[in-house]
């Protein structure tokens, strides 16, 4: 229904989870857990971002498209475009 | 890095207690509960040790703190828990618990043995007072007993009558003929009852000053003595040493910790006018490992620890864990709404966490869960987060943003008209066809496949490659935690040996297989979708160096990469097999050909002349945990080290394969967890959405009918499909994982502690 651009999300879950791993572990004060917390924010930055990733990068060429029923097809036409 | 990243430095240290002062340090030490005790004496008998005989004591006084608790657990009273800090008693003390003790069991015993004599007498009245007035008038007693009257002449009758009687265990008494008499007797028995109930009292109101006396006494006593009894425990294993008056104990203590030891042997032995002291022992034995948490980190280590104890100053994979745990966990969960409670639950048990009912809960279900609130915590959260990108909240899919495909673009160039449309129940949307597919969805999964037929086909094949992308990343990095091993211990060349033909290995064939899923994402279009390259029969064809003509190639010269990587994979098998073996035989070989010159130094230099206990060993950095030494060296046997060797080449190539396929449980445990969740929603809250046409009608069945699904999705979807998710997440982290590094054939320093009896 809408256009959607594959450069933009892509610009912006980078640097979302770019400034949540690189750039946090920066931010983390001193204290006796700074290893761990560090550790947290690097493995959360790399696992979220593989995930959209892969999620975006599945449905960029999509080989075929939904099945749909008839009324499906109806209702989604009139009703949402 | 932070400590968790491998365990603490653990050192063995000699401490020398002087007589006088050795209880009082042990009674500090467990305080502290900083060093764990070596059993100096395990070659000798629990009875010949020399503290038997108060062990033996203390034991005795723990058997009359048990009998007093009883009693007052059958007075139905609750015994307080001890308050403030107990210190365990000096010896000397002991024997005054021991008599007070002695002397309130002994009184307990005497009021209880009155108190039970007195009650049967009185029951005795009653029933006899009951029988003399069946006479009279029925009393409004329950009848549970039959009353006969029996008339007899003769004294011969009567002992037989009286034999009758005791056989079926009834209680005889006189009945007088006269009903004055027996008016009589019944007076008499009131009073002679009256008296007895008035004793009675006075007997148990007795009974109660004593059991308060023994609410009083014994949780503090029971704690002492506990306490009294784990340092004699310990000092049982120390060695004695006559010549210097001492008691010497060996204790692993962290490295840390040792400025803290050293301090409180100085202050617990200053009182009695001695000096202990401890200092540090070389060793070759492998000490415990110590990895200190806090009560977040506590439950993940945990989870790692019930694998196995990590070796001494191996990696600990558990600071990975706490997020690559949960992550799992989601990515066989996900849901946004079921994500969502499993938050909300775990945060309600975060908040209530210090409150002393949350704390004191005897329900062993609900420990196991609040112990691992902050597990489910990190479960939840990132359930949600991949439940928005899986795009299912309660299997419903949300249009945060609208879709990407068009229908009204397909509609109108196929020509699908309303009569078509009525003709055809199910037609495919073709991306071919332009203004059809406008890109694709900015976050997760597009919504417009939730209203698909062929939903599954897609989702399918993104789950599963999904699955091999995690995987092989997740194993990638645990083959290189195992570089942080390598180099820690000394055994660099396992580095080129090992780590570089692993890592060949695996990412030339799987990291392969990554890089044609992404390629095939990335560069195969919809336009010529009808010829798209098959992956699988490529991947097949890889290994088997055969071509199939059907299948288009993704890449230009791709069957020349595939060979070589292929070759190159199947190259790395015998450097993985036979690189550290013939390295460390040549190393062998090299030291055995210098060691006859070396031979004289070494005993001249004497250092192996200690004289304590079961030390006798090198220290030095490259010792720190198991390089091989001049002593191992010459027991170096090559078929073993082949053979060894061998099984881990064979594990870790067929365990590439396995692994890898084993990942795929991500991809199984999602689609089952969707599935369960739509048909849910499906056969109750659709139902129940669908009836009725009158508003009040569906509003007043929607409420059982949400009740059904509620406790539905709590039992089978949150308790269950949870439950199955977090038993996956766990294997794939001990096996899948793990098994790249991780050898768990340690354990844990447990520190002679009270910390057990004073919580």
């Amino acid at each position: 229904m809408t256009a959607h651009s594959f450069a933009l999300p892509v610009i912006i879950f980078t640097t979302f989870w770019g400034l949540v791993g690189i750039a946090g572990p920066w931010f983390v004060p001193k204290g006796p857990n700074r290893g761990v917390i560090i550790t947290m924010l690097v493995a959360t930055a790399v696992c979220c971002y593989l995930f959209w990733l892969i999620a975006i990068l599945a449905q960029l060429n999509p080989l075929f498209g939904p099945q749909l029923k008839n009324e499906t097809i109806w209702y989604v036409r009139f009703l949402w475009e | 890095m932070g400590s968790m990243f491998r365990s603490e430095e653990v050192a063995l240290v000699q401490l020398f207690l002087p007589t006088a002062a050795a209880y009082t340090c042990v009674s500090r030490l467990g305080e502290l509960g900083l060093v764990e005790f070596r059993d100096l004496n395990a070659s000798v008998s629990a009875f010949q040790r020399r503290f038997v005989v108060d062990v033996r004591r203390c034991e005795e006084l723990e058997k009359t703190f048990t009998f007093l608790q009883e009693e007052v657990r059958r007075a139905g009273l609750v015994l307080p828990p001890p308050k403030g800090r107990l210190p365990a008693p000096p010896p000397r003390d002991l024997l005054r618990i021991q008599e007070e003790t002695e002397r309130l069991a002994q009184e307990l015993r005497d009021v209880r043995g009155n108190q039970q004599a007195l009650r049967a007498q009185l029951h005795q009245l009653q029933l006899h007072a009951a029988v003399l007035r069946q006479g009279h008038e029925p009393q409004g007693e329950p009848a549970t007993w039959m009353t006969f009257l029996i008339s007899y002449w003769g004294e011969q009758i009567g002992q037989k009558i009286r034999k009758i009687t005791d056989c079926f265990h009834c209680h005889v008494f006189p009945f007088l003929q006269q009903e004055e008499a027996r008016l009589g007797a019944l007076q008499q028995l009131q009073q002679q009852s009256q008296e007895l109930q008035e004793v009675l009292g006075e007997t148990e109101r007795f009974l109660s000053q004593v059991l308060g006396r023994v609410l009083q006494l014994l949780p503090p006593g029971q704690v002492q003595v506990h306490k009294m009894k784990a340092v004699y425990l310990a000092l049982n294993q120390c060695s004695v040493s006559t010549t210097h008056k001492c008691l010497i104990a060996e204790a692993w203590c962290s490295v840390r910790d040792l400025p803290a030891l050293q301090e409180a042997l100085r202050d617990s032995s200053m009182e009695e006018g001695v000096s202990a002291v401890a200092h540090r022992i070389p060793c070759r034995d492998m000490p415990p490992t110590l990895i200190r948490t806090n009560r977040f980190t506590a439950s993940f280590q945990g989870i790692v620890d019930a694998y196995g104890v990590g070796r001494y100053q191996e990696v600990n994979p558990a600071p990975y864990t706490i997020i690559t745990f949960p992550f799992l966990f989601a990515v066989m969960f996900g849901d946004v709404g079921h994500g969502l409670l499993m938050f909300l639950f775990a945060l309600a048990m975060v908040l209530a966490e210090n409150r002393p009912a949350v704390k004191a809960a005897q329900n062993e279900i609900w420990q196991t869960f609040f112990r691992g609130r902050y597990l489910l915590l990190l479960m939840g959260l990132f359930s949600i987060y991949t439940g928005f990108i899986y795009n299912e909240c309660f299997s419903r899919a949300t249009s945060i943003f609208p879709s990407g495909w068009s229908v009204a673009a397909m509609a109108n160039q196929s020509g699908w008209s309303d009569a078509f449309l009525a003709q055809h129940t199910m037609l495919t949307l073709d991306p071919n066809v332009t203004g059809v597919f406008l890109g694709p969805y900015p976050f997760g999964i597009d919504p417009i496949w939730s209203l698909a037929a062929n939903h599954l086909s897609f989702l399918n094949s993104f789950k599963m490659k999904m699955s091999v992308i995690l995987g092989v990343v997740h194993m990638a990095f645990g083959v290189v935690l195992g570089v942080f091993n390598h180099v820690h211990f000394g055994q660099r060349h396992r580095l080129l040996l090992e780590t570089l033909p692993e890592l060949t290995f695996l990412l030339g064939l799987f990291g392969y297989l990554v890089f044609l899923v992404i390629y095939k994402w990335l560069c195969v279009w919809a336009a010529r979708a009808a010829s798209a390259p098959s992956i699988l029969i490529h991947f097949i064809n890889m290994f088997l160096f055969s071509h199939s003509p059907s299948n288009r190639l993704l890449y230009p010269r791709q069957e020349v990469v595939q060979a070589t990587l292929v070759v190159l994979a199947l190259a790395m098998v015998p450097i993985l097999l036979l690189g550290t073996p013939l390295h460390l035989l040549h190393r062998h070989r090299r030291r055995l050909r210098r060691r006859p010159a070396d031979r004289q130094e070494e005993n001249k230099a004497g250092l192996l002349d200690l004289p304590d206990a079961s030390v006798n060993g090198w220290s030095s950095d490259e010792e720190k945990a198991g390089g091989l030494d001049d002593e191992e060296e010459a027991e170096l046997v090559p078929s073993e080290v082949l053979m060894h060797q061998a099984i881990h080449t064979i594990e870790f190539c067929l365990g590439c394969v396995s692994n890898t396929a084993s990942y795929l449980r991500l991809w199984a445990l999602s689609l089952a967890h969707a599935q369960l969740s739509e048909v849910l929603w499906a056969m109750v809250m659709r139902i129940g959405l669908g009836l009725g046409r009158e508003v009040g009608v569906a509003a007043v069945v929607l409420v059982p009918i949400f009740a059904a699904f509620a406790v539905m999705t709590v039992a089978i979807l949150l308790v269950m499909e949870g439950l199955s998710a977090f038993l996956h997440a766990l294997r794939l982290h001990w096996v899948e994982f793990q098994n790249k590094f991780y050898s768990g054939t340690g354990y844990k320093l447990s520190p002679f502690t009270f910390a057990a009896t004073d919580d």
